[in-house]
């Protein structure tokens, strides 16, 4: 468990990053810290491995204060994974897994070993062990710096923003391989975004952040669309927008007794698929959840 | 300081020499380079012809060049004309490189826009390309404005007046006040130089800001090295 | 052109190879030069790369780094080669004011190492420096495993400019003190011998060129496999995802 308490970040212009941030981050879960650019988030991520040192207050994990913790031991027990996978380019991929492994002074073959499983773990062919980062695609990159990440079986993943760089489509095969992940191995995951889809859909707790890292709302996905708790929160989810408020329209007639909903702005936005109607009923895969219209998935049914 | 206003007529007779071979060279070499630097940028068979000949030709140390310029050209060793022929080739492997390296930074998209809207390859050029390169053309001139100045004091080790025959002479009368008046007069002069080229840099390029400049000499100053 | 010719039969003539009465021989002259220029590269070396790799690696004191190499750029290197071997005294037993020389070809060599070091360094990537922090590097491995392999291309370009630099002031160092292939064209404008004059030429040409092109090699292969080997200065888009349409460039930041 990581708990902020209090926590404030000054920088020597003047300006708060943080300011007075007291969170409990629940372990084995996802907790999603989502805002739009500058709103401390990333700075927060950092804080919890030590990337930047909090000007007052205190982070806790499993009730250990790390600023008394040696960072660099501290980083080599959690796993970071950024959002240009900051692999390093001058080493082979199997060795950009490992690097954790060597640092901490595991043997070779055991270290090789387990690189090996976690290529595996994270859905990349063995083949690519010994190809350089530059000749991978954004999303293969993106998983090995996700594999890396896990390579010392870290108790905390954090994730900053790992899937922004990539093309949609590769973005939500790496969601769903995170959640996925996440059911597997039972981590705390930390994760940073500005994208609200993402976070509902990755997170058990998100928390809303605005500038200053103050907190908007914080709770389930379940809880802030029902409840919105400020006009800032509808905003930043769509609610304004009507995009999360989903009607049947009456206007199109489907085949069977299929009904088209609509949000409010008349767009499409799905199906309730009725018994005996024509379409089968899909087994609920976590692929996509996602209601707005920016992306298209592939799959939706 | 005697010693310097006793002899101020030698000393600026040497200042006048040293001027009359470097302002020439940095001149024409800036002259040639651009056109040149343009048309490396975009073809690259140019680009690594000229490239290649300009750095071979920089590695040879200036007092190789100077022998072998009046060799080449036919012309007797203490012409001075030797020096400001071999300070230009200097001058053009420094300004080649950074010319090319400005045209090919300015951006492809503003290039197509520039297209777009209608300007014929010459507007293009006077118009957009060649101010857009031109912090850093600025940049790299007065990079070799420094060099050039420096250089030229070779010259007086074969023969050729320069402030370098200040040292040569101070060396071997063994009298340091002759030596240090030839080093202030160069660091004067390329002072001066660099004040009249950032000021004429200042009128002409006015978008021009602080920013762009540094980036552009710190550009120049870590390719000079590479 | 057949000055040219000249110069070469000079240097081919085997008389030239030995000491003779009236000259030195060409054998001896380049063994010196080369000497020369080894020791003070050597030292140069010792010097410069450390301080350059302090510089690249905290940041601190880079004004006063480019301060120094603009200002060595501005000075010219003969007028402190004199004034620096008449200041240095000669110091007994060392022949012929060998330390003052060698010290002062260190100091025209040190700006172009130290930029190099320094610009080396700061070439590096960086998300990549940062991530190697995040893992848990120390911030020694961080420079050793990460900052100078990845800036190992213009590191070594200060070398390479710095070779070119000792080996330049060594020819124009016989003008005052030392033997070495600048001997020759010294000797031979002065003597108006001028196949020997362009024999000494031809000879230090040959050095620069050789020694260049070996560092040149050794500069294309600085950089470890799978980063770009290109000799642009743009280091940005090396090794992230360059291959794939896919990546696009990424321009926010948090």
């Amino acid at each position: 468990m990581i708990e902020f308490k209090s926590v404030s970040k000054l920088y020597p212009d003047g300006t708060h990053a943080v300011d007075n941030f007291s969170v409990v981050i629940p372990s084995r879960q996802t907790t999603v810290f989502v805002g739009s650019s500058g709103c401390g988030k990333t700075t927060l991520l950092r804080m919890i491995n030590r990337m930047v040192d909090a000007s007052s207050g205190s982070i806790e994990i499993d009730g250990e204060n790390i600023a008394d913790t040696e960072p660099v031991h501290l980083r080599r027990s959690i796993g970071y994974v950024m959002q240009n996978s900051g692999l390093l380019p001058h080493r082979k991929v199997i060795d950009n897994v490992a690097t954790v492994l060597f640092l901490t002074k595991v043997p070779k073959d055991a270290a090789y070993a387990r690189a090996f499983e976690l290529l595996d773990t994270v859905g990349l062919d063995r083949a690519l062990a010994n190809r350089y980062p530059g000749e991978l695609s954004g999303g293969q990159q993106q998983r090995v710096g996700v594999a890396r990440g896990l390579a010392a079986n870290p108790n905390v993943l954090l994730m900053d923003e790992p899937f922004g760089a990539v093309d949609p489509i590769v973005r939500v095969d790496l969601q769903a391989e995170t959640k996925r992940l996440q059911r597997e191995l039972d981590k705390t995951i930390v994760f940073v975004t500005h994208d609200i889809d993402e976070a509902f859909l990755l997170g058990d707790q998100v928390i809303i952040l605005e500038k200053g890292a103050q907190i908007a709302q914080k709770g389930s996905p379940e809880e802030i669309l029902a409840n919105p708790a400020n006009e800032f929160v509808a905003n930043f989810i769509g609610a304004d927008r009507g995009k999360r408020r989903l009607t049947v329209d009456s206007k199109v007639k489907s085949n069977g007794d299929d009904l088209v909903l609509i949000d409010a702005g008349g767009y499409a936005a799905g199906v309730i698929s009725a018994p005996g109607g024509k379409l089968a009923e899909g087994t609920a895969t976590p692929k996509s959840r996602s209601v707005s219209n920016k992306t298209s998935q592939a799959g939706d049914a | 300081m005697n010693w310097v206003f006793q002899n101020f007529s030698t000393i600026w007779g040497y200042v006048l020499d040293h001027i009359g071979l470097s302002v020439p060279a940095i001149v024409v070499g800036f002259v040639l380079s651009v056109p040149l630097g343009y048309w490396t940028s975009k073809s690259p068979i140019a680009r690594s012809i000229l490239l290649t000949v300009f750095s071979i030709l920089y590695t040879l140390p200036a007092l190789v060049l100077f022998v072998l310029v009046p060799v080449a050209l036919g012309l007797s060793i203490l012409d001075p004309n030797n020096v400001v022929v071999a300070l230009t080739v200097y001058a053009m492997a420094i300004m080649i490189r950074t010319a090319n390296d400005a045209f090919a930074a300015v951006s492809p998209t503003v290039r197509e826009s520039a297209r777009a809207i209608g300007y014929s390859p010459v507007q293009r050029f006077f118009r957009v390309e060649l101010p857009l390169a031109g912090p850093v053309l600025l940049a790299g001139i007065r990079v070799v404005s420094v060099s050039t100045v420096s250089l030229a004091t070779i010259g007086g080790f074969i023969g050729i007046p320069s402030l370098g025959s200040l040292f040569l002479t101070g060396f071997q009368i063994q009298y340091f006040p002759e030596i240090w008046s030839g080093i202030v007069a160069v660091l004067i002069i390329a002072a001066v130089f660099d004040l009249i080229l950032s000021t004429v840099g200042r009128i002409l390029l006015p978008w021009n800001r602080r920013t762009t400049r540094r980036r552009a000499a710190r550009a120049v100053a870590v390719e000079v090295t590479a | 052109m057949n000055l040219i010719q000249a110069g070469f039969a000079w240097i081919f003539d085997p008389a030239h190879w030995s000491d003779s009465s009236s000259s030195v021989g060409i054998g001896d002259a380049l063994v010196q030069h080369l000497i020369l220029t080894g020791i003070s590269l050597a030292l140069t070396a010792i010097i410069a790369l450390p301080i350059g790799f302090y510089i690249g690696h905290t940041g601190r004191g880079r004004n006063a780094a480019i301060f120094l190499s603009n200002a060595a750029r501005a000075l010219p290197s003969v007028g402190l080669l004199t004034v620096l071997i008449l200041a240095i005294p000669f110091i007994k037993g060392i022949p012929g004011n060998y330390l003052a020389d060698v010290i002062v070809f260190v100091i025209l060599g040190l700006p172009s190492m130290l930029t190099g070091a320094y610009a080396g360094l700061e070439s590096v990537d960086r998300q990549t420096i940062d991530a190697a922090r995040a893992i848990g590097m120390t911030e020694w491995q961080v420079l050793l495993k990460v900052e100078i392999p990845l800036g190992a291309q213009l590191i070594v370009g200060g070398v390479r400019s710095t070779t070119l630099q000792i080996v330049a002031t060594v020819t124009i160092a016989s003008f005052l003190t030392q033997v070495t292939l600048g001997t020759f064209i010294i000797a031979g404008l002065a003597q108006n011998d001028y196949p020997k004059m362009l024999g000494g030429a031809i000879l230090v040409a040959a050095l620069a060129l050789i020694l260049d092109g070996i560092l040149a090699i050794v500069q294309r292969f600085a950089s470890p496999r799978g980063v770009s080997r290109s000799t642009t200065k743009s280091k940005k888009n090396t090794a992230r995802g360059a291959t794939n349409a896919s990546t696009q460039p990424i321009t926010e930041g948090n």
